[in-house]
């Protein structure tokens, strides 16, 4: 229930409702007072939010002098941007590569684990097989194990197995952390989705499977983008299990280059450096724009069933 | 499984009972239920739950990369509890883990409180809110990383140029200051997941409360202790245990800004694993630290559930 209101926050007349909701007893404060006790407080919030982001992207656009030398530039600002450092990144580094590498385990990772929570979720909540309830209760515990515990055995797994320094490696393993998310996220929307459509569909002689394809998924698209932005954007920021299990310079992902790959000694680094964290940021936050609702749902979803 | 495999041939002897036999069996709910778990059932058992035990053998064995270990009991835990080092990373994971909670939770909650007001463009500030979680921690622990530099740090510069202070602060290269860096980018990581979250808890409840609050005199701190606290426990259990097991299991920012340093004085116990395993090959000690992290996590979980079970009672009754 919860998280389809989330959901559809987003149409514009649940929007005009919920502002005029929250306008409660606004009007009874005076315009200075309100300044000092939101307005201000806000701001400052916000601004040590940003702050890092807007560094990284002066950085990045910064000639190297203007860096390291703070006393004759003020270093807030370059009326001087260069694009050298992207340059760099892009021809003369393997970031083209290990953005792709990103974006294909993210991808493949999140396909896989999809597939796996749409499939168990629909069991979990409309076949109410046997144990149904425990498997659903087991599945949330298994959320609550972290990597950092996990990584040492699973090494010796991936290492036994045959995977240690391939794509495959992460893609398998990703679906541990997001299938529980995802399952539990999508329990939610499916309980949401009317008995009455999937026992008319039954009568009509309509196998489960095509239940679940044909009615249930296409009431589910909110859910399921949500479940798709989420465990990507997961994946995308995984680092412990990329830094264990890959090896070779070529195959590593975007946070473990940035961070192995990238620091040397040399005092200009920081250029490329904030260069490459931008360019890592950015294709998530792109997609985060377009899609901030179905994400704050996916969040607050999952947490509040 | 094993119903199948004899239900079929004796069920194709007639035609007309192998399909009720087959229609009965796909229309059985255990049996489809079944198959319907098995793509996700077989990743979680693989990659989750077998190397859960597989981790807790690990830390009895003397298992080296690269050479399988015999069981030697509990020697890593005696050695272990005999290293200086291990100690420092308890009291660190501990201290990063309850100062960053803390603070992610109460500035999490002003900046939610602040966010339910009636503002102009309020759903472009929540967006803006989050950008930190969305940005791989990674990235921006790099970022951080450029902020604290010990020559080139903008606020030594910013306090310098205030007259606050006269030389550079070394952020990462002192121990007690490295810990509050870092302690202080977790929080900046944490806070926008603990506001928004909330905010979703905020928004539910109604505002008549107040207006009837307000009416009989209440002041604002009593219509927060009274309405909006009671009202957002159940949430606020959920949010900070999430939030407790993910800051005391952290590796990425940690590694990211000081891999430890300065003089293994931030290492947590997960960066700890991971230097004394992968690093330096010893995975059964790793093992043993990792494991040693697991109390420590049921610890969280418990407290949050008896929180929730005590709320649930004192408001009365089973209602969810």
């Amino acid at each position: 229930m919860t998280s389809i209101d989330a959901g559809t926050t987003s149409s514009g007349g649940n929007r005009a409702a919920t502002q005029d909701h929250s306008e409660g007893m606004a009007y009874l404060e005076t315009l200075p007072k309100r300044v000092v006790t939101t307005y201000i407080p806000l701001f400052l919030i916000i601004v040590v939010l940003l702050f890092p982001f807007y560094w990284m992207a002066l950085t990045a656009v910064k000639p190297d002098d203007q860096l390291i030398d703070m006393d004759r530039v003020n270093p807030f600002w370059t009326w001087t941007p260069t694009f050298k450092h992207f340059y760099k990144l892009l021809f003369e580094s393997e970031y083209p590569r290990w953005l792709w590498n990103t974006m294909f385990i993210a991808t493949c990772a999140t396909f896989i684990s999809l597939v796996a929570s749409v499939l168990a979720a629909y069991a979990i909540v409309r076949l109410r097989f046997k144990g149904g309830n425990v498997v659903g209760a087991l599945i949330f515990l298994a959320y609550l194990v972290p990597p950092s515990i996990l990584f040492i055995p699973l090494a010796t797994v991936i290492y036994k197995v045959g995977l240690f320094d391939t794509p495959l490696a992460l893609i398998l393993v990703y679906p541990t952390i997001l299938i529980p998310f995802s399952t539990w996220l999508l329990m939610g929307y499916f309980k949401t989705i009317p008995y009455e459509l999937e026992e008319c569909a039954l009568i009509d002689g309509a196998s489960r499977s095509q239940i679940l394809i044909k009615i249930i998924l296409p009431l589910a698209i909110p859910g399921l983008i949500s479940a798709f932005i989420f465990s990507f954007t997961l994946c995308w920021n995984e680092f412990i299990y990329a830094l264990t299990f890959l090896s070779s310079t070529q195959n590593k992902t975007v946070p473990v280059a940035i961070v192995n790959e990238f620091v040397d000694g040399d005092i200009y680094r920081w250029g490329s450096l904030m260069a490459g964290a931008l360019a890592g940021s950015l294709p998530l936050v792109i997609l985060y724009a377009f899609f901030v609702e179905h994400y704050v749902s996916a969040m607050t979803g999952a947490v509040k069933e | 499984m094993v119903n199948s495999t004899i239900d079929m041939p004796s069920a194709r002897t007639s035609g007309r009972s192998e399909r009720t036999a087959w229609q009965r069996l796909s229309a059985s709910r255990n049996w489809l239920g079944f198959w319907y778990m098995m793509p996700a059932a077989l990743i979680l058992i693989l990659f989750l739950a077998y190397p859960l035990f597989l981790g807790v053998w690990l830390s009895f064995t003397d298992t080296k990369i690269g050479r399988g270990g015999e069981f030697i009991g509990f020697e890593n835990y005696e050695w272990l509890w005999d290293d200086g080092v291990f100690w420092v990373s308890v009291f660190n994971t501990l201290l990063y883990t309850i100062v960053a909670s803390i603070a992610k939770f109460v500035i999490g909650l002003y900046l939610a409180l602040l966010l339910n007001r009636h503002l102009p463009f309020k759903a472009m500030i929540r967006a803006i809110v989050l950008i930190p979680f969305i940005v791989p921690t990674v990235l921006s622990a790099i970022a951080f990383w450029w902020i604290y530099d010990s020559q080139f740090s903008i606020i030594s510069w910013s306090l310098r140029q205030l007259g606050w202070i006269s030389g550079n602060i070394n952020f990462l290269g002192d121990p007690w200051n490295a810990r509050w860096s870092t302690i202080f980018a977790n929080v900046w990581r944490g806070v926008p997941f603990i506001a928004i979250t909330l905010l979703a808890g905020l928004q539910t409840v109604s505002p008549s409360l107040y207006e009837a609050a307000t009416l009989d005199g209440a002041t604002p701190w009593q219509r927060f202790r009274h309405i909006t606290y009671p009202l957002l426990t159940p949430i606020i259990a959920v949010v900070m245990t999430f939030s407790v097991l993910f800051t005391f299991t952290d590796f990425q920012l940690i590694w990211a800004l000081t891999r430890g340093g300065p003089v293994n004085a931030t290492h947590l116990m997960a960066t700890l694993s991971y230097q004394r395993a992968i690093i330096a090959g010893q995975l059964g000690e790793g093992a043993a630290i990792s494991t040693a992290m697991i109390p420590f996590l049921l610890a969280a979980i418990g407290i949050a559930w008896y929180g929730l079970q005590t709320r649930k009672w004192q408001q009365g009754g089973s209602n969810d």
